[in-house]
Order: structure tokens, then C-alpha cells, then sequence
């Protein structure tokens, strides 16, 4: 095989435009765009304003939590646990509610504390006690779901009054785009300044590239990734609390293997899973993408299951295909001898 | 043995003989509590049931070894399931060892695609089986089309696989036996074997002192295809019905069986045997909790709470471990 008589080089940089747009978002955008197009002339029913306000009110829990976890994975850790953390906000909250907690605001503030503690566990163990994020959240994952079960067991809590079930999906006046986009948005806004446009982003590309030399440099890395996780947790509480009273039912298997779907759209944005590269921009094109994408095919009488080879084909494609086009180059454009021999 | 190596060596015999220990108390308790949970049948019950995920355990090991994950395992088992299903339901008269053998080598093919994108095209082994995972399971939705393939398409010698005993022995987990002791063999005394953990330790090392990374890579992904697709027939066989859902979510289990099992996430460490030592343990924790009288809804928790508890005494071995070999304070005892 070819494989091993390749030089040793580090992986390089994704070339990127200069700019507010990084070549792989402009990409995605593109391929979004021309996903609506080509769909809205050929799919019949596309070009409904309908059919917006389902994907985006499908999209709205993969949206948020792709948020935070694209702060994660550009530090170079991952929170596989996200999912569960939806599933036991569910149960905890349809539970007081069936306990006779009336308070919207009280639930919901019970729910986001949740969230901030199942967050604040990751969190300690991967940055107190050193342990990998990957096994870490796995683990989390089994124990929140798990946990889950054990306060809801196989019940599901429905009976929710209809102002909260009919509020939560309601549309914004005068359009049909559902309010709650609205909360995504203001989170995105301030998760994009946040990472784009503070030191505290630098800091996350930083500690994505290099942990040892941030924490020299004066990084708080520790610190910088406890939080992330427990902004994490919350912001996957708020999910669960969308989940709840938009499909007015809390059960223990809420958003079960959502994991996944966050973690593969994050990726398919052009966030580096060994950290350090990707922006927000391309993973809220990402999310748009798949989600557009799904429904579209579906009312093209695609079988909704068969859409999943879709997910995976690009997602392969969004990692093989720059290093496949780098290394074609490397081969047409002789290298500089020195770059063959760096280990 | 010098003093160093002695005592990573011994590190290692006590992590296996720490999960090898948590089984055996575990099944001690419950069986002090309930003197049935060790029945001739329930033991049975036990092995049928662990076997499954012991041999995604294994395939699943080898790669974590070599530094790479293996996501898409769960997809692959479901293929495999109902190819087996779709075979037997189109040429009845198949014999069986003909219908492992394509079940084995579907796996493998899937597990070379995988292998093949990671070696070649140097991509992070995450997000391939991530999308393979995706792919796979897509194929075998659009192969069903919401077909499901009941126990009466399937020759009756075949099922008899699922549930005969030899000796008391379940078939099935003598498959499991023969895969786990084949496998132990090969990482141990193999030179292909051990250059599996070099790579995990350090694959630019191991790259630089000669080892062929990205073909031993590709293999262990072969390999752990193959072992899934092995894992989907015997499946067939237990269950006896295949929809297109065979396996769904079970990678994360997988991941789970082996780390409990003492294999390091990130590569170098570890053995076959922890790795389905971990897998029977979380299968029999299944089985006790009613048992002991707890509510089954805890499983999962308890399941969560145990891989904390391992990667924790990991990492804390590893720690005692690394001070050990710079000769620090626990020299010497």
C-alpha cells in the first residue's frame, strides 16, 4: 500500500480565505443554497413556507446544542453525553410538574440548574481528575439516561396546560417561523462573538492546538473547559425543555442517539475533530444543511430511513475530500525537502 | 524482568483481575441473595446474552489499541443480521457454515471500507465510522424497506445454533470463546500483534521505526468489521427475527463494554480478555439488578457509574504507574 511510504508531515491547515467567510463555510452555504434551489424547482412542496417552519422547528434542539458543542470540539474534547442531559431534563420536568410544580418559570429555571450540574460533573471529571472527555461523557451518557429511567421509569408526563405545549412552537406575528428560532439566534449571536471575536476564543483555538503550550502561555485551560462543559449542559437543558412541550411529552427516551446527529453536523461544518480549526458559522450552515436536506428528500418520497446515507456520505466526504485534494497537490507540486523530514 | 517493566506488568494483571473480581462479587451477591441467579439456565441465559457484545468487544479492543474508534460496529452487525435473514429467506437449501462465511466477509468488506478511508485518505477514524455508520445502517433501511424476516424463513438447524448447548456450554459463546482466544494469541505473541500497541502508544514512533501503520491499521479495522459481521449471523440466529434496526445504538455499549474492560480510549493498553470481561459484566449487571431486588430502571445508571469508576482507577494506576517508573517514592516495595 501507498500508505506507508509517505512522508511524515503534520496535517496542514485547511487553506482558507481570508475574510469573515472561511472557504469550507462559504461551501456549505453553497451547498445549502443549492439544496433550496434545486429543490423548491423540483420537489413539490419545497418552496412552502410550511415546510421551513417544520425543518426549523426539527432543527431547533440539534441547532442549540451544536452550539457549545462547537466551542468543545475546537478545545479538542467532546460531550458525548448531551443527549441524556435532554432526555433527564424531560424527566425532571415532567415529573415536578406532575408533582404539582406549577411555575413555568420555576420549571424551566429548575430545568437550566439541572443542566448547569450534569454539566459541572463532566466538567470535574475531565478537568479535575484528567480523565479523557471521550470515555467520560460515554459514561455520563449511560448515567444520565440511566437516571432518566429512574425518575420517569416507562412513563410519559403529556398533560401539560395547552397555552405552554401551544407557546412554545407558536410562530412569530405575521410570519410562520417559530419564535423559539429567535432564542437559537441570540445564542448563536453570542456564542460566534464569544468564540470569534474575544480573547477567551482565541484562547479555545488555542488550547485546541495546543493544551501544553496555552497553559504555559497563561491560559486557564482547566477552567476554560469546565465551563464550557457546564454552558453546555445548560444550553442542553434549554433543548429539553423545548423538547418537552413541543412534542408535549416528557418521557425518559426524549432525543435518545441525538448525540450523533450534533456531533456529526459540528464535524460536517468544518470543526477539526482533533480541535483547534472550525468556526460557528459553518456548523449553523451544517445544521441548516441536514435538516433542509432530510425533509426536502423526504417529500421526494426519499424513505426517511434511507436519508441517513445521505448524513454519512457527507459527512466522509467533508474529511476525505480536502485531504484527498491536498494530497493529489502534494503530488503534482513537489514539496520542500525539509517539510518530508519533520517528524 | 527488570524492576520497571515488572511492575507495569503487574498494573495490567490487576486491572483484569479487578474486573475479573467486581464479576465475580457481583455474581457472588446476587447468587447469596437469590440461589437461582446460578442456575444451569440462567448461567446459559447469561453467556447468550453476553456474547453478542464479547465479540464486538473484541473486534472493538484491536482497534481502540492502535488508537482509533470503530463507531460504525452496531450498523455493521445489523447488515450482516439481515443479509444472513435475506440469504437464508432466497436460497433456503444455504448450509450454515456458508452463511457465516459471507455474514464474516460482508463485515469485513464493510470494515475495509472503513480501514481504506482511514489508511489512504489519513482521516480521523471518529468521523469515518461516525459516517459509515450512518451509510451502513441507510443500506441495510433501504435492503429491508421495513421488511422483517421472521424465525420460519430460517432453516431450523440454523436457529438450533442459537440455543443448543454443548456440555452445557451455549454454542454461540464458544464462537465467542474461540474469537477471544484467537485474538488474545495474536496480540500477545504476534509481532503484527504487539506493533498494534506501539502504534497506540505512539504512532509517529511507531512510523518511524518501521512499522507499517497504515497497514496494520486497516487490518485491525478488517478485522473488527469482520468480527461485527460474525456477531450479526449469531444474532440471526438467537433472535430469530431481523428488521432493519438489528444493533441500533449498540456502538456506544461497545465502547463502553471495552473501556470497562481496562483498554485505555486512547490507545496502547489494555487486553481482548478485560474487553469482554467488560462486556459479560455489563450483561450480567442486567440480570442481577431484579435479581438484588432493584429496580430494573437503574441499570443504566449503574452501567454509567461503573465506566467512571474504571476509567477513574485507570487513571489512577496509570499515575502510580508513572511514578513508579521514574523511581519515585513506591520503588523499592
Amino acid at each position: 500500500m501507498a500508505v506507508e511510504t509517505q512522508p511524515i508531515t503534520p496535517p496542514r491547515p485547511r487553506a482558507r480565505a481570508r475574510g469573515v467567510l472561511g472557504s469550507w463555510d462559504l461551501l456549505v452555504l453553497v451547498a445549502l443554497a443549492l439544496v433550496i434551489v434545486v429543490g423548491s424547482m423540483t420537489i413539490d412542496g419545497v418552496g412552502n413556507p410550511r415546510f421551513y417552519r417544520f425543518v426549523i422547528l426539527e432543527a431547533i434542539p440539534i441547532a442549540l446544542i451544536a452550539l457549545p458543542m462547537t466551542l468543545i470540539v475546537i478545545t479538542g474534547e467532546i460531550d458525548l453525553s448531551v443527549a441524556s442531559t435532554v432526555g433527564l431534563t424531560c424527566s425532571v420536568l415532567g415529573q415536578l410538574w406532575h408533582a404539582g410544580v406549577t411555575s413555568l418559570p420555576l420549571l424551566i429555571a429548575i430545568s437550566l440548574l439541572l443542566g448547569a450540574v450534569l454539566g459541572a460533573v463532566n466538567g470535574i471529571f475531565v478537568t479535575v481528575f484528567g480523565l479523557p472527555s471521550l470515555a467520560v461523557t460515554i459514561g455520563t451518557l449511560a448515567l444520565y439516561r440511566g437516571l432518566a429511567y429512574v425518575v420517569l421509569g416507562d412513563r410519559a408526563i403529556a398533560d401539560y396546560p395547552v397555552d405552554w405545549t401551544r407557546d412554545m412552537i407558536a410562530p412569530i406575528p405575521g410570519t410562520v417561523i417559530p419564535w423559539f428560532v429567535l432564542v437559537v439566534a441570540v445564542l448563536a449571536l453570542l456564542f460566534g462573538v464569544l468564540l470569534h471575536a474575544t480573547p477567551v476564543g482565541r484562547a479555545l483555538y488555542a488550547i485546541g492546538n495546543n493544551a501544553e503550550a496555552s497553559a504555559y502561555s497563561g491560559i486557564a485551560v482547566m477552567r476554560t473547559k469546565f465551563w464550557l462543559f457546564v454552558a453546555t449542559g445548560v444550553v442542553a437543558a434549554l433543548a429539553g425543555v423545548f423538547w418537552t412541550f413541543r412534542f408535549a411529552s416528557a418521557r425518559a427516551d426524549n432525543a435518545n442517539g441525538i448525540e450523533l446527529s450534533v456531533v456529526a453536523a459540528v464535524l460536517l461544518g468544518g470543526v477539526s475533530i482533533f480541535g483547534g480549526r472550525g468556526g460557528l458559522l459553518g456548523v449553523v450552515a451544517a445544521v441548516a444543511l441536514l435538516g433542509t436536506l432530510r425533509n426536502a428528500l423526504q417529500l421526494a418520497d426519499v424513505p426517511a430511513n434511507a436519508l441517513t446515507i445521505v448524513t454519512g456520505t457527507l459527512l466522509i466526504a467533508s474529511v476525505v475530500g480536502p485531504n484527498v485534494v491536498r494530497m493529489a497537490r502534494g503530488r503534482l507540486r513537489r514539496r520542500p525537502p525539509e517539510e518530508r523530514t519533520q517528524p | 524482568m527488570t524492576a520497571p517493566t515488572a511492575a507495569v506488568h503487574r498494573v495490567f494483571v490487576v486491572r483484569e483481575l479487578g474486573i475479573a473480581l467486581a464479576l465475580v462479587l457481583l455474581v457472588g451477591v446476587t447468587f447469596a441473595v437469590n440461589t437461582r441467579f446460578l442456575s444451569a439456565q440462567n448461567i446459559k441465559d447469561l453467556l447468550l446474552s453476553s456474547t453478542i457484545l464479547a465479540i464486538l468487544a473484541v473486534g472493538q479492543a484491536i482497534v481502540i489499541i492502535t488508537r482509533n474508534v470503530d463507531l460504525s460496529v452496531g450498523s455493521i452487525l445489523g447488515l450482516a443480521a439481515f443479509a444472513t435473514g435475506a440469504l437464508f429467506q432466497s436460497t433456503p437449501g444455504m448450509p450454515i457454515p456458508v452463511a457465516l462465511l459471507i455474514g464474516i466477509a460482508l463485515g469485513a468488506a464493510c470494515g475495509a471500507v472503513n480501514g481504506g478511508l482511514i489508511a489512504a485518505a489519513r482521516v480521523p477514524a471518529l468521523v469515518v465510522t461516525l459516517g459509515t455508520l450512518y451509510v451502513f445502517r441507510g443500506l441495510d433501511y433501504t435492503w429491508a424497506t421495513g421488511r422483517q424476516i421472521n424465525a420460519a424463513d430460517m432453516p431450523a438447524g440454523f436457529l438450533k445454533l442459537g440455543t443448543q448447548s454443548v456440555l452445557g456450554i451455549p454454542v454461540l459463546a464458544l464462537f465467542a470463546v474461540v474469537v477471544l482466544v484467537g485474538a488474545g494469541v495474536f496480540l500477545r505473541s504476534y509481532r503484527s500483534g504487539r506493533e498494534l500497541y506501539a502504534i497506540g502508544s505512539d504512532p509517529d514512533a511507531a512510523r518511524l521505526y518501521g512499522v507499517p501503520v497504515g497497514r496494520r491499521v486497516f487490518w485491525a479495522f478488517v478485522t473488527s468489521g469482520a468480527l461485527a459481521g460474525l456477531a450479526g449471523v449469531l444474532h440471526a440466529a438467537r433472535f430469530g427475527t431481523i428488521d432493519a434496526n438489528a444493533g441500533l445504538g449498540q456502538e456506544l455499549n461497545v465502547v463502553a463494554a471495552v473501556v470497562v474492560g481496562g483498554v485505555a480510549i486512547f490507545g496502547g493498553s489494555g487486553s481482548v480478555y478485560g474487553a469482554a470481561l467488560g462486556a459479560v459484566l455489563l450483561t450480567t449487571i442486567g440480570s442481577a439488578l431484579p435479581v438484588l431486588g432493584i429496580n430494573p430502571f437503574w441499570q443504566r445508571a449503574a452501567v454509567g457509574v461503573l465506566i467512571l469508576a474504571a476509567i477513574g482507577l485507570d487513571r489512577s494506576l496509570a499515575v502510580r504507574m508513572a511514578r513508579r517508573l521514574r523511581g519515585g517514592a513506591g520503588r523499592g516495595r
